[in-house]
């Protein structure tokens, strides 16, 4: 593993109005690790991985990702530097097929008599490729994903991100929305993606999950970091005292 | 189709699909209906609405007629072709409008060019002196009421090359598949990094070009010009493009599927007046035919969901 982080979020706060979402928040991530981000609703889990994607930009404090800073970078910039962020929608467009989905806004053309035409086709086949490099085979790829199940959309965001080379993969509430088996899915593809080095910070309010599949766990309390604890070295009594608020390390 | 045909048999004793007048009538019809349809599928694809279509033709109508009839000392294939053009840059206004007004301003689509379609009607009518504006220009007869092969009538000409080239752009283009895509799920789209602001703009533009054009069909048609050319002509597009296979909530609907609901609507409304019915049937029929293919659209979607939730 290498020794630098490959992201590091230094004092950074935001104020909404008279909130302050973030107090401060200060957090490393190395490659190929799996974060949890936990806390009650409002803690501010929300607005730190926005302010990683781009999406909202920090008042003050850094964030470096391999050395560059995002601060005051659109989404679209940090998508480019390998930050892939899966909302709980999905982000999927329903009416659209799985081939179109990967590669929707970097679609692959080809010429036909010199015309350039969408490449359909080899959008399918390399997406057929990029999601079986995940161990998931689906028979149709033509089929609009809304006939899909929530773990087969799931899985294809997921594959989306890797396709396009995400160091970092962020996952709002990856496994809110899903049946048993198909959370015991969605686990396995994080544990894959760790295996090839991606570095994952996911959203939960599931324990269980949290303590499958991440190395560590950060939590949040009314914008504050409740604390930080390798997985090993935790339980779910502590983490559920931290997001209550009862357990605060001192910092 | 077999309705009329029968009736036909029965009344007159002779074919009425077997006629190449009626044929072409038929046709010309639906060309009508279907180059102020084609703008439209864009635009509903991408889950908006454009109302102001109607008004917009009458503008592109006008405006040829006028600037024709002020140019009666050119020749008439250059006063033509000068009224063709005035005709299409001037109806681009208003596409222009309601692209910004819904792109940028974010102004809901039947919000923004319902307002056009007030303002493009005042205009259309102030532009024509409140009259129908009557031409006589031989180049302008030949384009409207002119066959090749003295059996296809010309606007059915240009209508196919102009439904192909927006069956490519729909089909096989970035901006075809982005109009899908934010019809779909628009925050899809955007987090994909599609500048949805332009395409908007861009559908909208394309949604009064192809209105101007059926406008500046009807002009060549009957050598006039009229405000409120295009005005019953909406409710037949927006039949059109929902029989069509459309979905009201966006990211659904194809150029072929348009072409047969022009066509199903042609052979209603020419249909209908060749059984004698009093033309406000048509509105009657057409009205309840939309309804109708709605309906048929939201049961599909019920039972195709259905069967996903049993099968999975």
């Amino acid at each position: 593993m290498n020794t630098d982080p490959i992201l590091s979020v230094a004092n950074v706060s935001k104020r909404f109005g008279g909130t302050l979402a973030s107090h401060d928040l200060s957090l490393d991530l190395y490659e190929g690790e799996v974060l949890a981000l936990a806390g009650d609703n409002g803690a501010g889990k929300s607005t730190l991985i926005k302010m990683i994607s781009g999406v909202h930009s920090p008042d003050s404090g850094e964030i470096l990702f391999r050395g560059q800073t995002l601060s005051r970078r659109s989404p679209q910039e940090v998508r480019d530097l390998g930050i892939e962020t899966i909302y709980q929608d999905l982000a999927l467009a329903d009416n659209l097929d799985v081939g179109v989905n990967i590669f929707l806004g970097r679609e692959r053309m080809k010429k036909i008599c010199g015309i350039p035409v969408l490449d359909r086709k080899t959008m399918r086949e390399e997406s057929r490729g990029a999601l079986k490099h995940l161990g998931i085979v689906l028979n149709d790829l033509s089929m609009p994903v809304r006939y899909l199940s929530g773990g087969q959309r799931q899985a294809i965001a997921i594959s989306r991100a890797v396709y396009w080379q995400a160091k970092l993969i962020i996952m709002d509430e990856p496994t809110a929305a899903l049946g048993v088996p198909e959370q015991r899915e969605v686990k396995s593809l994080i544990r894959r993606l760790k295996a090839e080095g991606v570095s994952i910070i996911f959203i939960s309010h599931n324990l269980t999950d949290i303590f499958d599949v991440s190395d560590r766990i950060l939590v949040l309390e009314r914008g504050r970091k409740a604390g930080e604890r390798l997985i090993g070295d935790t339980n779910e009594d502590e983490v559920v005292g931290m997001m209550m608020g009862r357990i605060l390390d001192d910092q | 189709m077999v309705f009329f045909e029968v009736w036909s048999w029965i009344v007159y004793e002779r074919t009425f699909f077997g006629n190449l007048y009626n044929v072409q009538s038929v046709l010309l019809t639906a060309t009508q209906i279907l180059m102020m349809a084609l703008g439209l599928t864009l635009v509903i694809i991408s889950a908006g609405i454009d109302l102001s279509i109607g008004f917009i033709a009458g503008l592109a109508a006008v405006t040829m007629a006028v600037v024709i009839r002020a140019l009666p000392e050119l020749p008439p294939a250059l006063s033509f072709s000068l009224g063709i053009t005035a005709g299409i840059a001037v109806a681009l206004v208003p596409g222009m409008i309601n692209g910004w007004l819904i792109a940028k301003l974010k102004v809901p689509s039947f919000i923004g060019t319902l307002g056009m379609f007030g303002v493009t009607r005042g205009v259309a009518f102030l532009i024509a002196g409140g009259a129908t504006v009557s031409i006589s220009n031989s180049t302008a007869k030949a384009f409207g009421n002119g066959k090749l092969l003295d059996t296809i009538p010309i606007p059915v000409v240009v209508a196919i090359v102009v439904t192909l080239l927006f069956h490519y752009l729909l089909k096989y283009t970035r901006f075809g598949l982005y109009t899908y895509a934010m019809g779909g799920n628009i925050q899809s789209a955007i987090r994909a990094g599609v500048n949805t602001t332009k395409i908007t703009f861009f559908i909208y533009i394309l949604s009064a070009f192809t209105a101007a054009l059926a406008g500046l069909f009807y002009t060549a048609r009957f050598s006039a010009g009229a405000a409120d050319a295009g005005e019953p002509i909406l409710l037949n597009a927006v039949a059109a493009v929902f029989i069509g296979g459309a979905s009201l909530t966006g990211g659904s609907g194809t150029i072929a599927g348009t072409v047969i609901g022009s066509l199903i609507i042609a052979i209603i409304q020419f249909g209908l007046v060749f059984i004698g019915m009093p033309p406000f049937w048509q509105f009657i029929t057409v009205g309840m035919v939309i309804i109708i293919a709605v309906l048929i659209d939201q049961s599909r979607d019920k039972i195709a969901r259905s069967t996903t939730v049993a099968t999975s």
